[in-house]
């Protein structure tokens, strides 16, 4: 009996949720008396592996088979079952993510398994009773769901859980093989093509976010959301209308219909606060609004506010962050 | 090509979410229910790939009681040929998907389409679930759909990017934008809908594999703290210090 930490890598290095995944699910471990191992999927070094000892994984299996680099999902579900079954995993811990969400709902029919995605907190584990808390109707509610399943299938929404960073432990790297055939990549990418990312802080993954909203007056002022998101080192993002009438790519669409976001911090710019974009951004740990109407609702639910004008607050912020540093 | 396309009834987008004084349920009450957005992607791509292809049917499928009919109905008149209803309350994501998976081997379709999560429960699970019911692939999730006789041509959705994956009929795809531009009904659809098919099934499969105990709401921000433009500067410190997040 085990605790199986399915762990993402990219670029050689494993991505922040996985770090989060692996210290939630190091926990759940700690509460049913067991270890964590990890399973790691995508492009990875040893030595980025063996540093999950930090988040208290034991030991960590991956296949090297390089056609594993890019994101397929029958040859990901089959070498993350077997991973499973050799370990005797009881419960897997998933990011809640595109890949994470694909290959964990496939793996609740091929283990037999509960899923319960888009945890906000460690489980209640009381006697056989396995409580997860869920974020639902689009962050407006919560929900306390009973697994029943034997199996355990938890896919852990991003900035839940802070990824802990015990100095100088490490894991044990071990070379695994699922025994992959070619039809098992029947499925894999012709291409994969990668988005440019402003400022280098991918939305998804980020703890930061600065957002503009129709208030931006056009994309020729993008550069006032672009220079303060870079000084912070944060994501950028965008409302629908703004996506809708091309200003931004649908990439950076946050709200109830596009990217949901959970960061620590969620500048939004001119977003007067629709409840369908609340509903995207209202997990955030801070929500500062910038808008020049006093009667946005997006203040109902911020925690800092500025009345005022984007066009003279941005350079401003921008002007005070850069002075901290 | 026959496409099957999966809708969830859900609370419109702008609703205050409220629960029965127990929190065991989603309060219903004076709400008005509509086509999940996400499946509305779904549904429009399959009509218009039929459209193009100018042969095959859309057929709508929905896991409800009798009150999601007049969004069934919708669906028809935004342009699906038929439509089966699953005569049950959608218990949880493997329930859904188990009734899915029946009625799409039974029935032989080539495409099985959804959107990418509810906008209620948000599981983002079924379509993963159907697919490995059926022993077929999933793409999830899909920004882009063309097909070439039994060969589709996906955009998926990755962090950071996109994947264009190949796959062959029969297959599950979950949509989101910039799928398709999702359609309304127009007054013809509007009146044929009424008399196009709509099939009422009972459920089969297992007992669902989760269960809410309990739904609350988060919890509320302890009101807003505004800082004079002026000084905007201040708030970069506030945030440092005392909301310590940068």
């Amino acid at each position: 009996m085990s605790v199986l930490v399915v762990v993402e890598c990219d670029g050689g290095e494993v991505k922040k949720s996985s770090l989060e995944v692996a210290t939630y699910g190091s926990q759940v471990a700690q509460m049913l008396g067991t270890t964590a191992t990890a399973v790691a999927v995508g492009e990875a070094t040893e030595a980025s592996l063996a540093q999950l000892g930090e988040q208290g994984i034991s030991k960590v299996l991956y296949d090297a088979e390089p056609r594993l680099k890019d994101f397929v999902n029958g040859a990901y579900t089959k070498l993350i079952a077997a991973a499973a079954q050799q370990e005797d995993a009881k419960v897997l811990v998933l990011a809640n993510s595109n890949i994470g969400a694909a290959v964990g709902s496939r793996l609740s029919v091929r283990l037999g398994a509960s899923l319960a995605t888009n945890v906000v907190e460690l489980p209640q584990i009381s006697g056989d009773q396995f409580v997860v808390k869920r974020g639902a109707f689009s962050g407006k509610a919560l929900a306390n769901v009973v697994l029943t399943g034997e199996r355990k299938i938890l896919a852990v929404k991003k900035n839940s859980i802070e990824a802990q960073h015990e100095a100088g432990k490490t894991a044990q790297v071990q070379s695994f093989s699922a025994q992959l055939t070619d039809a098992d990549f029947a499925d894999a990418p012709k291409q994969v093509v990668m988005q440019e990312q402003a400022g280098g802080v991918l939305l998804p993954e980020a703890d930061k976010v600065v957002s503009g909203g129709r208030g931006m007056k056009g994309p020729e002022n993008w550069h006032l959301i672009e220079e303060l998101a870079k000084a912070l080192g944060a994501a950028t993002a965008c409302s629908k209308p703004v996506s809708d009438v091309d200003w931004r790519p649908h990439h950076e669409h946050v709200g109830q219909t596009g990217i949901t976001v959970s960061p620590n911090l969620y500048i939004a710019c001119g977003i007067s606060g629709a409840i369908q974009h609340l509903a995207g951004v209202n997990s955030s740990k801070v929500i500062v609004v910038i808008n020049k109407d006093p009667e946005a609702p997006f203040f109902k639910a911020a925690d800092y506010g500025i009345v005022g004008d984007v066009f003279d607050v941005l350079p401003k912020l921008t002007q005070a962050v850069k002075e901290l540093s | 090509m026959k496409f099957l396309v999966c809708i969830s009834n859900v609370p419109d987008t702008t609703t205050k979410i409220t629960f029965t004084p127990d929190n065991k349920e989603f309060n219903k009450a004076g709400v008005q229910f509509v086509i999940n957005p996400w499946d509305e992607y779904a549904l429009t791509r399959a009509i218009e790939l039929k459209e193009a292809a100018g042969s095959g049917t859309v057929t709508v499928l929905n896991v409800g009681e009798a009150d999601t009919e007049p969004n069934i109905r919708k669906a028809l008149a935004i342009g699906a040929d038929d439509a089966i209803r699953v005569n049950a309350h959608p218990r949880d994501a493997f329930f859904v998907a188990q009734q899915i998976a029946h009625i799409a081997k039974e029935g032989g379709y080539d495409v099985i389409l959804m959107g990418k999560e509810s906008i209620d429960y948000n599981g983002f699970q079924v379509h993963g679930m159907v697919g490995e019911l059926l022993g077929i692939p999933t793409v999830a999730p899909a920004m882009k759909l063309d097909m070439n006789g039994n060969t589709a041509t996906l955009e998926r959705e990755i962090e950071g990017g996109k994947e264009i994956v190949e796959v062959q009929t029969p297959f599950v795809a979950s949509c989101q934008q910039p799928m398709c531009e999702p359609r309304i009904p127009n007054m013809r659809g509007i009146m044929t809908a009424r008399t196009k098919p709509l099939k009422v099934v009972e459920p089969v499969g297992d007992a669902p594999r989760t269960a809410v105990a309990e739904y609350a709401l988060p919890p509320k921000k302890e009101g807003v703290k505004l800082i004079p433009a002026e000084s905007a500067g201040e708030l970069i410190r506030l945030l440092r210090q005392e909301a310590k997040v940068i």
